[in-house]
């Protein structure tokens, strides 16, 4: 799908000359409005309504991406006609007005392997709102569900475990749980540390939707991949993706004090090396620190990814199961660590 | 020009009132959407509205959220049977039961009910007013209850009033790293720590009731939080009694510290004020006055109490029963019983009531629980630092529980 979908873009963008272009199908008008439609089709971001068609500007990947229920992403961006986005000094980018930032999610083994859910992340005159849309059961449009929803799913993750879960599509308000920075909407995964363009981009394609595209340097290695780094930096990209969004100044987790950005002292008490719980209530697991040097088994920020229970598990939102993978590499990473720095 | 860049700006000035147009956005219970149209309710209202809840039980799957300002929830009652009953026993996802993420909210006459984990939370919500609610965790206490039950943190502007908490692994109102603060008329019963006022600046805690907790009323303050430097407390006016429940708080967790028969416990703060409460039957102290005496690598952390003042509060019998490590030998040596104040010896306080005060005579917290040397102390001398103002909220917030 990329190819084509790459390759119709560049045609149509070789013809227009340097800029983006409008692409047949993206409804701008209902991006722009203050609109929340029903229905996802009101946007026109999918060629006919088929979600693994998308009419954006671009796909994009993350080097570590946040977990979801071992769920499939698939995301793209679409930035409007004549509008570049700019990547800020601290690799943020700035998208935009106009913007919408789709996100797909499904299992190759849950209805054919067509999503369960789009979430939109539109950028508009007044900022951010995000809403998220249920596909309906015939997979040709979905609706709007700004209460979100429990959909039951079942699927096979890497291991060959099956999993029964209701997997939960948030709300709105959650949506902003995550997607928060001093109380506005910010979109999370692209940042230039993490974000991934198509690979088959010519050289100057990044630069028909970025002004400064030279600043677009990826610095966090793949989490599950040995050579992109080392046990603690993989590590490190992992806490980004998946706590960072809250675990910073700015946002959901701030008044927890633990701090858990790619940017952070990772040797501070901040970032949860002999941190004691603060309003952890259960999820304090009987152990005195977040992180335990050299002792996985008593560092309760293991403790909280390995549970399920909403009084104890970590994220907060957006998790159904517990990722072993992910949890054995931060096992590992405190393994590691040697005991004296306590 | 399209007409929504018009709009949008005057929406916004619209907004800065309270709109003319301000609903009421009536949810009931049963039905089998009944949880997702309240979520809805709680999205779609606008600033002014108010989501009125009716009479019945809620099932909850999952935690409910509020991010519009000025939205009141009133319910019908918080009592089972008559009020609006949210009850989050079957709850499968998000660390609150309710939270409050908008300023000038207002929730009053409803119950949230047995929570994974905290009970209704508000974080960076502004002149939030509880009023007339039930957070409960049934069973009464248990390990497995969720920490907080009345949880605002980093606001400005907060008042709880009559409220009612029952069962909460950590504190059962619990005010963290927020300025200006009101806790009153409220019962705190069963929970860990009744009270809590950590990190926090400008608190008056008074005419409450709490009772059978593990600790009464605690003014805390915690090292390596964005917020902290906690000062400005007074503790007025309330009963503080029989807190005899057998600390129940997962371990590791600060509260998990405190021993069984606390009535008021003052950690590393300054400027606060205990006065005119009454507290008896508080086995370890009606008093107690400490430091953090745990490691810490935070080098701007004031881990002493300053200031702290103890005057004309009524003292019935404490002391019976120290729950601290070697209590029961030190009330043993002192006839079966330590006086009803105790000070670990660290940093400095007022005593003013005629009542004896232990000092364990620990100068520093780095000097080990071991070292402890108790003795009488006379902490009556000196000049007590002028007395605090009393907490003004903005009129509006007041008005609101008139």
């Amino acid at each position: 799908v990329r190819r084509v979908f790459a390759a119709l873009a560049a045609a149509l963008l070789c013809a227009s000359g340097a800029s983006g272009v409008p692409l047949p199908g993206v409804h701008q008008e209902v991006i722009d409005s203050d609109a929340i439609p029903q229905k996802l089709s009101a946007f026109g971001l999918f060629h006919f309504g088929n979600p693994k068609v998308p009419l954006g500007s671009f796909p994009y990947t993350l080097r570590t991406p946040l977990f979801s229920d071992y769920a499939d992403k698939h995301r793209f961006v679409s930035i409007p006609a004549g509008k570049k986005a700019r990547v800020l000094a601290d690799g943020t980018i700035d998208f935009p007005v106009g913007t919408v930032l789709v996100k797909s999610f499904g299992w190759s083994d849950v209805a054919d392997g067509r999503p369960v859910e789009t979430r939109l992340l539109i950028r508009r005159a007044a900022g951010w709102i995000a809403l998220p849309y249920i596909w309906d059961a015939d997979g040709r449009d979905a609706t709007l569900a700004l209460g979100g929803r429990r959909v039951p799913v079942t699927f096979r993750s890497p291991d060959g475990e099956t999993h029964s879960i209701r997997y939960a599509v948030p709300n709105k308000n959650q949506c902003k749980e995550c997607h928060s920075l001093n109380g506005e909407i910010v979109p999370i995964g692209p940042k230039a540390r993490n974000f991934v363009l198509p690979s088959d981009w010519l050289p100057e394609q990044r630069g028909w939707y970025f002004e400064n595209p030279d600043a677009l340097k990826t610095a966090m290695p793949i989490w599950d991949d040995a050579k992109s780094g080392s046990v603690a930096d993989r590590a490190r990209a992992y806490l980004d993706a998946n706590c960072a969004h809250c675990h910073n100044p700015a946002g959901s987790a701030s008044n927890s004090g633990l701090f858990l950005r790619w940017t952070d002292d990772p040797a501070g008490v901040n970032y949860g090396i002999g941190k004691r719980p603060t309003a952890a209530g259960r999820g304090s697991g009987g152990m005195d620190f977040a992180v335990a040097p050299g002792d996985p088994g008593r560092s309760f920020l293991i403790y909280r990814l390995e549970s399920t229970d909403p009084g104890i598990a970590m994220p907060e939102v957006g998790r159904s199961t517990v990722h072993r993978e992910g949890a054995a590499l931060l096992r590992q990473w405190i393994a590691e660590m040697p005991k004296a720095s306590h | 020009m399209p007409i929504h860049r018009f709009a949008a700006p005057l929406a916004a000035a619209l907004l800065l009132a309270v709109p003319a147009t301000a609903k009421t956005i009536r949810v009931e219970a049963g039905g089998v959407d009944a949880n997702e149209k309240l979520q809805e309710a709680l999205i779609v209202a606008e600033p002014g509205d108010i989501v009125e809840l009716g009479a019945g039980t809620w099932a909850l799957a999952d935690g409910l959220s509020l991010d519009v300002a000025g939205v009141t929830i009133r319910g019908a009652g918080v009592e089972d049977g008559s009020g609006s009953i949210l009850d989050f026993a079957g709850q499968q996802g998000a660390g609150e039961g309710l939270l409050v993420t908008s300023d000038d909210v207002f929730l009053t006459n409803f119950a949230v009910l047995n929570t994974k984990g905290d009970g209704i939370k508000s974080k960076g919500a502004d002149r939030i007013v509880y009023h007339k609610l039930r957070v409960e965790w049934t069973a009464g206490p248990k390990e497995t209850n969720g920490a907080y039950g009345i949880y605002p943190v980093e606001s400005r502007d907060v008042l709880i009033d009559s409220v009612f908490v029952r069962g909460a692994s950590d504190a059962g109102i619990y005010v963290g790293q927020s300025k200006n603060i009101v806790v009153r008329d409220s019962i705190a019963k069963e929970n860990v720590a009744g009270i809590e006022i950590e990190n926090s600046y400008d608190a008056d805690v008074h005419d409450n009731l709490a009772t059978k907790n593990t600790g009464g009323i605690l003014v805390f303050d915690l090292p390596s939080l964005p917020m902290q430097g906690g000062h400005n407390v007074r503790v007025f006016d309330n009963i503080i009694v029989e807190n005899d429940t057998p600390n129940f708080a997962p371990k590791g967790n600060i509260v998990a510290s405190v021993p069984t028969g606390t009535g008021v416990l003052v950690m590393a703060n300054r400027n606060v004020e205990i006065f005119d409460n009454v507290m008896e039957k508080n086995g370890t102290a009606n008093v107690m006055i400490v430091g953090y005496r745990y490691e810490h690598k935070d080098p701007k952390y004031q881990p002493l109490p300053r200031a702290i003042v103890v005057r004309d509060n009524e003292h019935g019998r404490a002391g019976f029963a120290p729950a601290f490590p070697g209590g029961a030998e030190i009330a043993a040596a002192m006839g079966g019983s330590i006086p009803p104040v105790l000070w670990d010896g660290a940093g400095d306080a007022i005593v003013l009531d005629k009542v004896g005060v232990l000092s364990l005579n620990l100068p520093d917290v780095t000097t080990p629980q071991s070292a402890a040397k108790p003795s009488p102390a006379d902490l009556s001398k000196g000049t007590p630092p002028a007395a605090l103002p009393g907490i003004t909220l903005p009129a509006a917030m007041e008005a609101k529980v008139q």
